[in-house]
């Protein structure tokens, strides 16, 4: 797909994300507009994958697993956009008996969702177990995953990493969403992730660095990250985003990590924001 | 005259050795069954299972919540993985993983832990896990089975392969008496009559059922008739037998190797409470932690022992 698409694409998931957590005073904007542009390059451009056939089983299928649940709102509208679910159920955000629930689950049996996620750190465990099962079935299709930067200070990314590296599991693909902030302050502040390149290598990874809101970078660096599967060791893609990007306001903070705009701070949002595909 | 019961026992053997063979009997059966172990494979018996289908092992370390959500994502692409490793760690250690990634997830992943209770021994308070129960049956869409002996947690193991959700299946390390036929088959949520009774209803489960047996056999030298109830399956409980039984008897004694907080008892005073209030003697570790020993002295200690169940029936026949 041609990168001025994808653009359009992810200005109209920017305008979605927004739009959800406003209506419902409630959500994670920050994180979700930073992750706008690499969801649509790796949904629209990148997957093997049936959005209007949903399985869960993904036989033959890359799989996506959102490791850092929270960013609920950009999966969602991303989900819709591509046609896992019709796009005017993204209304449902966060309401009562929707099967958009705050953070990501199965029991509401939402397509496009495999796995519940939202207590963080657990999603490259999930990824390396189907990571497996594919292996066992000689299904080479890729497992994809998501993970906030704030989110490697869980422990269980490390077992993770670990084992990766160990069993040689070269069908995996994971990616961080390196923007520097988590919800109480900057990560140095917080808990500074010291020299995050050099852990992955140290803990065996294939590492890959691009910047998250250049989509020929995001399409060229993903190309390369495919083309290196299949041998013998898992990779990793730290990617540099900005949290809030593409609404002034919400940049340059770890401020709307956690918090919704108001109906002016929305309108405000949106005029920054063009409208592309037709808002829900 | 009552006639005196008669239970025959087959052998002697741990539970965990139980697991063994049935995970590597479900194994045979079923070529979407594979197993990971977090560095005790030795010790879960499941060195038979790996020796067969090593490409169907998977040694991950001793990294139990990995483990777990590793577990959770084999079932995407039609796997029925069984996660091997101790009591304590396969609950406690991971019940976040747990949480979110299987029960809520709604994936087909058997948790099979050994060493449960205070018979794991010398090791200690650290090892000897006695709210895993509680904390398993909290958990929506989680079966939770605890099998009585060695040939019960081999058919066990291999019932639950069948069963689509999440599993907890919760075994031993001592070597205890055989009495399940092993051509019997475990129905879960079923529970097994073991004796017949019509003075006291004593519902045990796991290593405690056969402490039980001894119970009964003892309360009949003194003319009382125990009816026991090997309730193997905690979550989904079979109601049904507990009402049967206590409309017949009017009182009922629980035994397990577990916390008296959120276990077998209380999932049986529930349903006393709900439907006929009954008498109700616990035999359960009182709030309190394990130490180290061995396990039939740690047994009598904290009061899970056949006298103490003994004591427990012949008070609550008098709160009748």
């Amino acid at each position: 797909m041609e990168a001025q698409e994808l653009k359009n694409i992810a200005s109209q998931v920017r305008r979605d994300i927004v739009r959800m957590v406003s209506a419902v005073s409630s959500g994670h904007p920050g994180g979700s507009l930073g992750c706008a542009d690499f969801l649509t390059v790796l949904y629209f451009d990148k997957m093997k994958h049936d959005p209007r056939n949903f399985k869960m089983d993904a036989i033959n299928e890359d799989v996506f697993y959102l490791s850092n649940g929270h960013i609920s709102p950009v999966f969602y509208s991303v989900l819709a956009r591509c046609g896992y679910f019709p796009v005017p159920e993204l209304s449902g955000f966060r309401i009562m008996s929707s099967r958009l629930q705050g953070h990501p689950s199965t029991d509401k049996g939402l397509p496009g969702i495999r796995m519940a996620s939202g207590s963080l750190g657990q999603g490259l465990s999930c990824a390396l177990g189907t990571a497996e099962t594919k292996k066992l079935n000689n299904d080479d299709s890729i497992v994809y995953t998501l993970h906030g930067d704030g989110e490697l200070q869980e422990g269980q990314i490390w077992e993770a990493a670990m084992y990766a590296s160990a069993k040689n599991i070269d069908n995996v693909i994971a990616t961080i969403d390196y923007n520097g902030r988590q919800i109480d302050g900057d990560c140095d502040d917080v808990l500074s992730l010291g020299n995050l390149a050099q852990k992955w290598n140290a803990f065996g990874w294939e590492v890959l660095e691009m910047d998250g809101h250049n989509i020929d970078e995001i399409k060229s660096t993903m190309d390369k990250a495919k083309s290196m599967t299949g041998n013998g060791k898992p990779i990793v893609i730290i990617m540099k985003t900005e949290m809030g990007q593409g609404v002034d306001y919400m940049m340059g903070t770890h401020k709307w990590h956690g918090s919704a705009p108001n109906e002016e701070q929305l309108t405000d949002a949106l005029n920054q924001l063009e409208e592309t595909l037709g808002d829900y | 005259m009552i006639e005196k019961i008669n239970i025959e026992v087959l052998g002697k053997k741990d539970t965990r050795s139980g697991f063994g063979e049935g995970l590597l009997e479900v194994g045979k059966l079923n070529n979407n069954v594979v197993a990971l172990c977090a560095d005790l494979t030795g010790s879960l018996k499941m060195n038979a299972f790996e020796n067969e289908f090593p490409e169907r092992f998977f040694q991950v370390g001793i990294a139990e919540a990995n483990m777990m959500g590793m577990a959770a994502g084999m079932t995407i692409g039609g796997k029925t993985p069984y996660t091997g490793t101790f009591a304590n760690f396969s609950t406690s250690r991971v019940y976040d993983q747990i949480r979110q990634s299987i029960a809520y997830s709604q994936k087909n992943v058997k948790i099979c832990a050994s060493h449960a209770g205070l018979t794991l021994g010398e090791d200690g308070a650290t090892h000897q896990v006695l709210e895993d129960i509680g904390m398993m049956k909290m958990l929506p869409n989680m079966t939770v089975i605890v099998p009585c002996d060695f040939n019960q947690t081999k058919q066990a193991t291999i019932a639950i392969a069948e069963h689509e959700g999440p599993v907890y299946l919760r075994f031993g390390r001592p070597s205890v008496p055989i009495f399940v036929r092993p051509d019997a088959t475990f129905q879960i949520g079923k529970a097994d009559k073991i004796i017949e009774g019509s003075d006291v209803t004593i519902i045990a489960c796991g290593h405690l059922v056969w402490k039980a047996i001894e119970a009964a056999q003892a309360l009949q030298e003194k003319g009382i008739s125990a009816e026991v109830i090997n309730m193997h399956t905690i979550k989904p409980l079979d109601t049904n037998a507990i009402l049967e039984s206590i409309a017949k008897t009017g009182c009922v004694v629980t035994a397990e190797e577990h916390m008296m907080n959120g276990g077998l008892g209380d999932s049986v005073a529930q349903v006393l409470s709900r439907n006929t209030a009954t008498p109700q003697e616990y035999v359960a570790v009182d709030d309190s932690f394990g130490e180290s020993g061995k396990p039939a002295d740690l047994l009598a200690k904290y009061n899970i022992d056949t006298p103490n169940i003994i004591e427990a029936a012949l008070k609550v026949i008098k709160r009748k």
